[in-house]
């Protein structure tokens, strides 16, 4: 079967292009501005959308996630809102939407239930950041059998048993967490980054996208050339906040998002 | 009885791991060590030394005679774990863990508090091995608990405010989180209570288990028979854990926790997770949590800020499952009025934490007969409260 994911990254492989996977919380301000900003990015050049869940205490992110997840909760956002937003968003758009979500909220909902929702929506991967592949065990049964990919992330810190269980274990593609920290840090020691990308590649089977602390177009610019794709969250949410009460915010964020996939564009030219 | 937890990090369904990949390692590397340490003699000499020499262990079983004749039932007996260096049994743990962290080359320790008692407990000792040290705490703590926040920068700590989420215990739990995974290779994060990943509840279970191995020995050589009940106050789970590991396997021996039942079950201003919560993952670890039906974590509430917390150790969820501990409440008045009467009748000056316990023994003392024997642990002395308390009573002091 070969999801909307898979494919994606195929066509943009054909194209020699890497895949822009932009991060919004659903829900800050609004679903409905979420849904507005889904059809936007994908015009302004997204690839894939990584729709954060918002949980009220989310110890992998920084300030920026942390308090869109509380403006989102605010506005009265639930994970069935969620869903329902995106299964209204697959009328429009065929965009691989991957979920990023605490593992309590799937835990509440109980797995089952939450794979098979998920999938029907038209949900096409999903990202716990607190469940590393060891304690996978009891979504990983009601995920193979709806047809959800789980995408685990590997760290800096990871040791090279831990690349590989991380390799084995991911679907769709492995998350690479450029720094030791947590969303919105800095990106630094790109050395680094390009060494561990080169190692993770040869064991996985799966693309690799590079996340947390790739903020600008420059940032972009230079990940793209490792990586398979590349995750922007903080930056996109950033300038969110900052327009809240602007009726232009839409066509500002993609604005931004168009920056960063030209400039990821140029690098790989 | 099986050796819990299991290789996972599990007791029955509950613990596990559950933290971003950047601290597994760092989990997988303290599990290591650990283990070596538990079983390294000169560790545990050094343990064993700074506990008797430093926190001048073993502190005393006491018999409340007073406080016995007044309720005449039930004998009681106090363990006296406000006689420790710093003031509670926090100490215990925080000891043990800077003597790991100095194994792992680490040289700065985070921590996180709630009522300040963790925190000033940790500051102490990396003060004493002359390590550098930050304490995380929720600036509503902070605001009760402004003496401990006076202490520990007395002692060399730098305290950072967390104005997140309810500014409590969980919000500084998180912070510390974010800390350790963004300074993982250089830090050691001391937690507090058995909570969060494992090693952790399995870890400082086992630093805390000297309280019980204490009291045991000393009820034993006092009566001549085990108690037939063990009442401690649970917020996190580590001064009841550490007090009923010993007896676990003395079936009839009762153990009862007693949660923060803050201003009443109905009110939902509470912190009494058996009571009102549901099994769920915070924090890395699967337990009893308040959460909405969509899993988001309550806010608590308690006149005590070590038990304002929304979840509690693993092992305490498996225990209640299995219905080997009996977990109640007791409400903030139900606390203040333990807290006076301790005062008055004792001459002892109770945490609040500590004064849920006490709660619970003046319900269940008088319903017992004489010759039976509760012991109630003191986690810890109630000197950091007495500010709050004059506020709460227009004191001004």
């Amino acid at each position: 079967m070969s999801g909307r994911l898979e494919t994606t990254f195929q066509r943009l492989r054909d194209k020699r292009e890497k895949a822009l996977i932009a991060y919004l919380m659903a829900g800050d301000p609004g679903l409905a501005e979420t849904e507005q900003l889904v059809v936007a990015l994908e015009q302004a050049g997204a690839d894939i959308i990584e729709l954060g869940v918002p949980f009220s205490d989310p110890i992998a992110d920084g300030p920026v996630i942390q308090q869109a997840a509380e403006r989102a909760l605010k506005s009265g956002t639930s994970l069935r809102k969620i869903l329902d937003s995106v299964k209204s968003l697959r009328q429009r758009t065929e965009i691989p939407i991957v979920l990023m979500l605490y593992y309590n909220s799937i835990h509440a909902m109980g797995y089952e239930k939450f794979c098979r929702a998920a999938k029907a929506a038209g949900v096409d991967g999903l990202i716990v950041p607190d469940m590393p592949p060891d304690e996978a065990g009891p979504l990983k049964g009601p995920a193979d059998a709806a047809g959800l990919p789980l995408i685990f992330l590997l760290a800096p810190t990871s040791t090279p048993s831990r690349r590989r269980l991380v390799a084995e274990e991911s679907h769709g593609f492995v998350y690479y967490v450029s720094l030791t920290g947590i969303t919105g840090a800095k990106l630094s020691n790109v050395t680094d980054i390009q060494q561990n990308v080169q190692k993770l590649k040869k064991v996985s089977a799966s693309p690799v996208a590079v996340g947390f602390g790739v903020a600008t177009p420059e940032d972009a610019a230079q990940v793209s050339k490792m990586a398979d794709g590349v995750i922007v969250g903080s930056a996109i949410v950033k300038r969110i906040a900052s327009h809240q009460q602007d009726p232009g915010m839409v066509g500002h964020v993609a604005e931004f998002v168009r920056s960063l996939k030209t400039a990821m564009g140029e690098a790989v030219r | 009885m099986p050796i819990l937890p299991d290789s996972h990090g599990r007791f029955g369904p509950y613990g596990g791991r559950y933290v971003p990949e950047t601290l597994m390692p760092a989990l997988l590397e303290l599990e290591e060590e650990y283990a070596k340490a538990k079983k390294d003699r000169r560790f545990q000499a050094d343990l064993a030394y700074y506990l008797k020499q430093y926190v001048g262990r073993p502190t005393s079983l006491y018999r409340a005679d007073r406080l016995t004749r007044k309720f005449g039932g039930a004998k009681i007996y106090l363990k006296r774990e406000d006689l420790c260096h710093t003031g509670a049994h926090k100490i215990n743990n925080a000891i043990g863990q800077v003597l790991l962290a100095m194994r792992m080359n680490k040289r700065r320790i985070i921590a996180e508090t709630g009522a300040g008692q963790h925190g000033v407990a940790t500051a102490t000792a990396a003060a004493m091995f002359g390590l550098d040290c930050e304490v995380y705490m929720g600036t509503e703590d902070m605001q009760r608990q402004a003496l401990n926040v006076f202490r520990m920068r007395l002692l060399g700590a730098k305290v950072t405010g967390v104005d997140a989420g309810s500014r409590t215990l969980k919000d500084a739990i998180s912070e510390a989180m974010r800390d350790w995974t963004t300074n993982v290779r250089t830090t050691h994060y001391i937690l507090g209570s058995v909570l969060g990943a494992h090693p952790y509840p399995m870890m400082i279970r086992d630093f805390q288990a000297i309280i019980g191995k204490e009291a045991r020995k000393q009820i034993l050589a006092a009566e001549g028979k085990l108690p037939d009940y063990l009442v401690a106050c649970v917020g996190g789970g580590s001064n009841s854990i550490g007090l009923f590991h010993a007896f676990l396997g003395d079936r009839k021996v009762k153990m009862v926790g007693v949660e923060a039942g803050g201003s009443g079950i109905l009110s939902g201003k509470h912190a009494a997770r058996f009571s009102g919560g549901k099994p769920g993952v915070l924090q890395g670890t699967m337990t009893y949590l308040l959460q909405d039906e969509n899993g988001q974590i309550n806010l608590t509430h308690s006149v005590s800020a070590g038990l304002d917390y929304a979840a509690v150790g693993p092992e305490h969820s498996l225990y209640h499952d299995q219905g080997r501990i009996d977990y109640t409440y007791a409400t903030d008045t139900e606390a203040l009025a333990a807290f006076d009467l301790l005062a008055r009748e004792e001459g002892i000056v109770p945490a609040l934490e500590s004064a849920h316990a006490i709660a619970q023994v003046i319900k269940l003392a008088p319903k017992l007969k004489k010759s039976q024997v509760i012991i109630a642990n003191l986690s810890g002395r109630g000197d950091k409260d007495v500010q709050q308390v004059a506020r709460m009573r227009g004191v001004e002091l």
